[in-house]
């Protein structure tokens, strides 16, 4: 029997490491299947090709899952998220002209400090008439919601007092060199980029907003997992692996030494390996800085799909895209994650599996042990940059007391 | 109807917009690859849009579809769930459409059914390119090699040629290859007597 080929689409990121080491490292033929990569240049792409079956699973921002079984800008397509591919991991990069006007310092700072800088910045640019301009990746991705979720919290109104436009990864640092834009959020390796192109200073990880946001996910579509069962839990099993295999210590440069190939990054070697042992350098010449957690691919159940990550995103959908509070788009965005999957393909592996497939979301300082129907969990702070916790039960609630 | 390409070849837009217009769909607008997109769009104001499936901008293009106020109605990602085979065969031909909302599926399913249908003309014209230069240069090559082989042999082209070809069909490889082999080594090795 030949084994079970899955094609995975990806983007040219560093969080795109789970399905390239199962495949190099030999995770998936361990578990009797075959991953084949596809690489594409904008989540467009790769979303019609997951839809229409030039692929069968992807590396994709979260809310573009969300929004896909919505049906927003487009038919509703059933969708399923079974495994998280990683949390953060981005930052947010300001333009050289801005992080002097902002003055910031040669370590990262903290975010409400930043931002009241920052809104003195942006209102005089408003009233000089032209406002700030930052990129994000896309109109559906955390980056967009988590940078908006700062900037709101720090008393500046996006699409009021600044603007934000869609700046596909790869040509983000292009942007801030041509001016196009005041600031980006994006992942990795593509600030650094920025910063040694000297276009660039960090100013933000995504961390300091959400210490545990959800990132990028494997997205399937919904028919695919329920026609593939067996294969898809033997493809989780192959991820879950890789990203053990990932965080190990000692692993970080066999990784960045596959993830820079021009088949799958093709972006300078130093600058993945950064991003993998959590070093940014904020600032072009300076030393990294070492950032714990910048990315998280794997401790504290990190791949678990929980319904609440699906709920925080949808109530970001709710809140800049203005459209009302619906209990069963609620339902079924929450619904995309599958954490039912998750444990069906890790049931017995000793992998620590939560009870519960929900949670407050930002509730957590210290960290707290977990119930756990297998092995023994233990989550850290996640905790948003303005304390703020989110209750999955009470969207309304939630969005009525944001700024 | 008015139609805008977009398409990172200049060459396969060329091909399309002539397909359109013997189809006498004429209300054309080609964007410029090189200039500001968005702009463009605006001032065109399409009702259809074609563009290549792997064009960088796609995302931007969707932002903008979602925000843009120019445009009277939300543009949408084509195709109608109900015709799904014709969307299959335009992602394999490597076409994606946006069309106005509410446009019928009429109207919009011979456009597309064109455009796939120039995508892969575009593709059997790239291919035939590729072969027609590959076969040039292979022919450049088991020139040389016979050159070296009647120098250092002294003997004619037929029999340097024949000298190839017996190479080949006993190693089961391709004239091309032996000759590719031969003037690498006289490179390396030529003047090694």
């Amino acid at each position: 029997m030949s084994a079970e080929t899955f094609r995975i689409g990806f983007l040219p990121l560093v969080d795109a490491a789970l399905p390239i080491l199962a495949h190099e490292l030999g995770f998936a033929a361990r578990e009797g299947i075959n991953i084949e990569l596809v690489r594409d240049m904008t989540w467009a792409t790769v979303r019609d090709r997951l839809l229409y079956g030039h692929t069968d699973a992807a590396h994709m921002i979260a809310p573009l899952a969300i929004a896909t079984a919505l049906g927003r800008d487009r038919p509703a397509v059933p969708m399923a998220v079974p495994f998280v591919l990683g949390l953060n991991g981005n930052a947010v990069t300001f333009s050289t002209q801005l992080a002097q006007d902002v003055g910031l310092g040669e370590t990262l700072g903290d975010p409400t400090v930043i931002g009241a800088a920052l809104q003195r910045v942006a209102a005089e640019r408003k009233i000089a008439g032209k406002p700030l301009r930052f990129g994000v990746v896309h109109r559906y991705s955390s980056h967009n919601y988590m940078l908006r979720y700062w900037l709101a919290g720090v008393g500046i109104r996006p699409d009021t007092h600044v603007d934000i436009v869609v700046t596909s990864p790869p040509f983000a640092a292009d942007a801030l060199a041509a001016g196009e834009v005041d600031g980006i959020c994006v992942g990795e390796p593509w600030n650094s980029i920025a910063v040694e192109r000297g276009v660039g200073h960090i100013a933000l990880a995504t961390a300091q907003i959400w210490r545990r946001g959800v990132e990028k996910v494997l997205a399937m579509r919904e028919a695919v997992v329920e026609e593939r069962r067996d294969a898809v839990e033997a493809l989780l099993r192959a991820l879950h692996a890789a990203a053990a295999h990932f965080v190990e210590p000692g692993t970080a440069d066999e990784s960045a030494r596959i993830l820079e190939r021009p088949e799958y990054l093709d972006a300078p070697r130093d600058a993945v390996l950064r991003a993998i042992t959590d070093h940014i350098r904020l600032v072009p010449g300076g030393e990294p800085i070492h950032y714990p957690d910048f990315m998280f691919q794997h401790r504290e159940a990190a791949n678990f799909p929980w319904r609440s990550q699906a709920a925080w995103l949808y109530s970001q959908m709710l809140r800049w895209d203005h459209i009302p509070y619906s209990a069963a788009d609620a339902a079924t965005a929450a619904a995309v994650f599958r954490p039912d999957i998750y444990r069906g393909a890790l049931a017995g592996s000793g992998a620590p599996l939560p009870g519960a497939s929900s949670k407050l979301e930002g509730g957590i300082d210290t960290p707290l042990g977990a119930g756990s129907v297998q092995g023994r969990l233990l989550l850290g702070s996640d905790r948003f940059f303005d304390g703020r916790a989110f209750d999955p039960d009470d969207i309304q609630g939630y969005l009525s007391d944001l700024p | 109807m008015r139609i805008a390409i977009i398409d990172t070849s200049t060459t396969r837009a060329a091909i399309i917009s002539d397909g359109l217009r013997e189809a006498g769909l004429d209300d054309l607008v080609l964007i410029d690859p090189a200039g500001p997109l968005v702009a463009q769009i605006e001032a065109a104001t399409p009702e259809v849009v074609l563009i290549n499936l792997e064009n960088p901008s796609r995302d931007l293009l969707e932002d903008f579809f979602a925000m843009s106020r120019a445009l009277a109605r939300p543009i949408a990602m084509f195709v109608d769930q109900s015709d799904t085979e014709a969307t299959f065969a335009a992602i394999d031909a490597g076409v994606s459409a946006y069309v106005v909302d509410g446009l019928s599926q009429q109207r919009i399913k011979p456009i597309l059914d064109l455009a796939v249908r120039r995508f892969h003309a575009f593709s059997s014209l790239q291919r035939e390119l590729d072969d027609a230069k590959n076969a040039l240069a292979e022919r450049a090559v088991i020139d040389r090699a016979k050159a070296i082989l009647m120098k250092r042999r002294r003997i004619d082209e037929p029999e340097a040629y024949a000298l190839l070809r017996g190479q080949a069909m006993s190693t089961n490889r391709r004239i091309a290859e032996i000759a590719e082999a031969i003037v690498t080594s006289d490179a390396l090795l030529g003047d090694i007597e």
